[in-house]
């Protein structure tokens, strides 16, 4: 075209033709460029956002993992009359209290800390103490080194929030050395309560572990068992539609409607239930399920015709050849879109909150049928708290959380690459 | 006694059941060694186990259901049950009270009343644990011997076994049935109970939402519109969100498949994904503690004073965060359906990539995406944590996205986690909003499904 023509001999038409066309094309070119721009600056968008929100709830979560801690010294030996026998028998904690470690605790913060160390020291403190005496039973003949959680007052004073003589006097402790910010190891270990100073998520995290016990046993056999069905025997007539539509659509409504679900028919069953784990884990087995099915009826589809046919040519039954190769070999597969379900199922508040798992329970739960907290709902009720504390504790219940989901997420991952087969 | 006690006992029992029948198979075997069994040793066992074990098991469950009705029943008929006050909470507590002393859960009663009923009940609990530990092994030992005394060399063992393994699977797949059946049945059955106390014209059109939990007698209809819910879930769910969601998602989309190189895209997708995986409670939280200040002050720097911390616009913006890798997968893969040609064709005839993909990739995957938009909005209407914790609780019927809002799912929430009692409208109200909400999102699902199956029919 123009470019066949010697410079030359361009006429003025032509060459005013090219330079039009030449800015024509720098204007696309520069629209081709503005367009992938955009493109990356929607995921770079995306990704600060996870930035931001990871950032965010970790910068808060991290100073959630401390607590606010005085630090003095209990004279046991002669404050108290108790051996260290008594800690072998039943109930030791009661023992302990009975022979007046509350007392000897409140004595022993007003000694170190002034005429107020009494409440300086959170409610209830006494028992780590008793924890202490009864995993190490020698140190009732001496005096103890303890690091108990101040109270709400001093922990906000602390941070600089509160009225000015709680502060003077916060201060004043954290120049004596008396009061500190340390890692709280009985986060972990401890179960929901009024303070902020004394929560723990052991009761939600062990509230988790069991309902997500139950959501397992019952989705995975379910989903694995009609997954099969479906793409292996079943005949295409209306009633299988009929499954196929049910489990698609399932899939699909919101979480909300499972506990619509789970209280207008487990919590009729079974009324005494109430917050328990049995059944919020069998709400959420039914969410779960759907996407159990769908996952595993991929991993199985994808299992090629040649094996089946090679285990019919020997001469097994349709059941063996289902049992002893198809299923084995999408294993892996359904393994996958398990965890992933699970994953979901143990991020999951709405339908939990519908059932009642909502109560304030502060000991872990005993068993499947006793009240229990899961990780999200702790979560959303500590988020109603008003008090500073509970934020960043609410933040470090969140990088639990997420921890965990990351956990997951990283076994479906590896599960996916390691196992995943090409035929 | 708890249930697992029994279910134990009859899987127990079905093992031994294994072993001995599949013993007594070998035994058929070394009799007569020319004769051919028609079934290997193991399907005897399991034809006995299953016999042993299905049977005990269904009583087991049907027991643990209506043992507490009996252990119940009988402490009422006991005399001590008569200074019972005649219903109503207390009466549930005490009752409560002392069942759990004598399961041995409680070490004493709170309430000193309940003392007298502990004894009938530890007496009922024994009574009844032992009548159902008598008559499941009962069970399980006449179904096993049944099945034990039809064993024979020539015993069609294996086609029983794998008939009820079909049996079980056929059970499997029908508890998707039976899951929809049970949501559409007990929201219908509330919703039915709601409509025969509030109209259904009011409940639908009507504009004004303010129900009284606590309020008794007849509720005035008025109280009940929900067209406020219904707008602030819409404007939330599929006007705010979608605004986020879809640009965001379609250009993450197109940016992934078209321009990003191999490495790039596969350390992207999973990051991506991650966006879909953190849990709502999460992204409520991220939303009212970090979002909502922020726009509030944004809103009150440009000159809004109405704008307040629980708006519209945080709980969107966040929900539209969240929905952003279900959009971009949604297009991912439909523009990936494009077939190759149509792509080259186009850069072959001298249009940039950009040209390209306005004007042939977006459009033949259109379809596609269309169906990813309506699964993502019906994703976002079904959405609960972010809104409950960053959205609000007055119904207001405004288009100031700086107001605070409520949806649906906020008020469903709302309702059943007071103290309403269950009869109450404004308890039976939550199932109303759930069958809507149910319905909204079906209808949704389901053109989104139809619009996908046409449109992967035009390419293969």
């Amino acid at each position: 075209m123009t470019d066949a023509a010697p410079v030359g001999e361009r006429s003025e038409v032509q060459a005013r033709r090219h330079a039009m066309m030449e800015r024509g094309l720098a204007k696309r070119r520069s629209a081709d460029r503005n367009f992938r721009w955009l493109g990356f600056i929607a995921v770079a968008f995306s990704g600060l956002m996870l930035l931001f929100l990871l950032v965010n709830m970790s910068s808060a979560g991290l100073a959630g993992f401390q607590r606010s801690e005085l630090r003095f010294a209990i004279p046991i030996a002669g404050a108290m009359q108790i051996d260290a026998g008594r800690m072998s028998q039943p109930d030791p904690m009661g023992g302990l209290e009975l022979a007046g470690l509350p007392r000897v605790v409140d004595d022993a913060a007003k000694a170190a800390l002034g005429p107020d160390g009494a409440d300086m020291v959170a409610e209830g403190a006494w028992r780590e103490v008793a924890q202490k005496l009864i995993d190490n039973p020698q140190l009732v003949n001496g005096s103890i080194d303890v690091s108990l959680p101040a109270s709400d007052d001093l922990a906000s004073a602390q941070r600089g929030e509160g009225d000015a003589a709680d502060r003077q006097v916060a201060s004043k402790l954290v120049a004596e050395g008396k009061l500190v910010r340390a890692f709280d190891e009985g986060f972990l270990s401890r179960s929901d309560a009024t303070s902020p100073q004394t929560v723990g998520i052991w009761g939600a995290l062990k509230g988790s572990m069991l309902t997500m016990f139950i959501t397992l046993i019952l989705a995975f056999p379910v989903g694995v068992l009609s997954a099969l069905y479906l793409e292996e025997y079943a005949p295409k007539n209306r009633w299988t539609d009929w499954i196929e539509i049910s489990i698609n659509n399932l899939a699909a409504v919101p979480s909300i409607i499972f506990g619509l679900l789970g209280l207008a028919v487990f919590l009729a069953l079974f009324p005494n239930l109430r917050s328990a784990p049995l059944i919020g884990g069998m709400t959420l087995a039914l969410m779960t399920m759907p996407v159990i099915v769908i996952s595993g009826r991929n991993a199985i589809k994808a299992v090629p015709p040649s094996i089946r046919d090679a285990a019919l040519a020997i001469g097994a039954s349709k059941v063996q050849v289902v049992f002893h190769h198809v299923l084995p070999l999408a294993l892996p597969g359904i393994l996958t879109g398990t965890i992933i379900g699970m994953a979901r199922a143990l991020g999951e508040t709405a339908p939990l909150l519908m059932i009642g798992m909502r109560a304030f329970v502060a000991s872990p739960p005993s068993g499947f049928t006793s009240p229990s907290s899961v990780l999200p709902v702790q979560i959303f009720l500590w988020s109603d708290e008003i008090d500073r504390g509970f934020v960043e504790r609410t933040s470090a219940a969140i990088v639990v959380l997420l921890v965990f989901l990351l956990l997951m997420n990283g076994l479906a991952i590896y599960l996916r690459n390691r196992f995943e087969k090409r035929w | 006694m708890s249930p697992v006690i029994l279910i134990l006992l009859a899987f127990g029992l079905s093992l031994l059941g294994w072993l001995a029948a599949r013993s007594r198979a070998w035994a058929f075997r070394r009799a007569d060694p020319k004769a051919r069994l028609h079934s290997l040793p193991n399907f005897h066992g399991w034809y006995v186990a299953l016999w042993i074990g299905v049977p005990a098991l269904l009583f087991a469950a049907l027991w643990s259901v209506i043992s507490p009705m009996l252990i119940t029943a009988h402490v009422m008929a006991d005399p001590a049950a008569t200074m019972l006050p005649a219903f109503g909470f207390e009466r549930e507590t005490l009752l409560a009270e002392a069942r759990s002393v004598a399961q041995g859960n409680a070490f004493g009663v709170f309430n000193a009343d309940a003392q007298a009923l502990v004894g009938p009940y530890r007496t009922a609990i024994t009574l009844y644990d032992s009548i159902g530990l008598v008559v499941t092994i009962l069970v399980a030992f006449a179904g096993g011997a049944f099945a034990f005394l039809r064993l024979k060399p020539n015993f069609t063992a294996r086609t029983r076994v794998e008939r009820s393994v079909m049996a079980l699977l056929l059970i499997a797949s029908l508890v998707a049935v039976l899951t929809t059946i049970g949501i559409i049945a007990s929201l219908v059955f509330e919703t039915v109970r709601f409509f025969g106390m509030v109209s259904p014209i009011d409940f639908l059109f009507g504009t004004h939402w303010s129900p009284d939990p606590m309020s008794s007698g007849l509720p005035d209809g008025k109280d009940y519109g929900a067209i406020p819910l219904f707008w602030g879930t819409i404007y939330i769910g599929a006007i705010i969100a979608m605004l986020v969601a879809i640009p965001l998602g379609l250009m993450s989309a197109i940016f992934l498949t078209q321009y990003a190189s191999n490495g790039v895209r596969k350390v992207v997708k999973p990051l991506l994904e991650i966006l879909a995986g953190v849990p709502t409670v999460v992204y409520g939280y991220f939303a009212a503690l970090t979002v909502a200040p922020l726009v509030r002050d944004a809103a009150q720097a440009i000159g809004i004073s109405s704008a307040s911390t629980e708006s519209a616009v945080a709980a969107g913006l966040v929900m539209g965060v969240m929905i952003i890798p279900f959009v971009s997968s949604m297009a991912d893969d439909s523009i990936a359906a494009v077939p190759q040609a149509m792509r080259d064709g186009s850069l072959a005839m001298g249009a940039t990539t950009a040209e390209t993909i306005r004007k042939v990739l977006v459009p033949a995957a259109l379809p596609g995406i269309v169906a990813g938009v309506m699964l993502a909005i019906s994703r976002a209407i079904g959405e609960t944590m972010i809104v409950v914790m960053a959205a609000g609780a007055s119904a207001n019927l405004t288009a100031n996205p700086f107001e605070s809002m409520t949806t649906v799912t906020f008020q469903i929430v709302a309702m059943l986690t007071g103290e309403g009692s269950f009869d109450h409208p404004a308890t039976l109200s939550a199932f109303a909003l759930g069958m809507v909400l149910f319905l909204v999102t079906l209808t949704l699902n389901f053109i989104a499904l139809r619009v996908v199956k046409r449109y992967r029919e035009a390419y293969e």
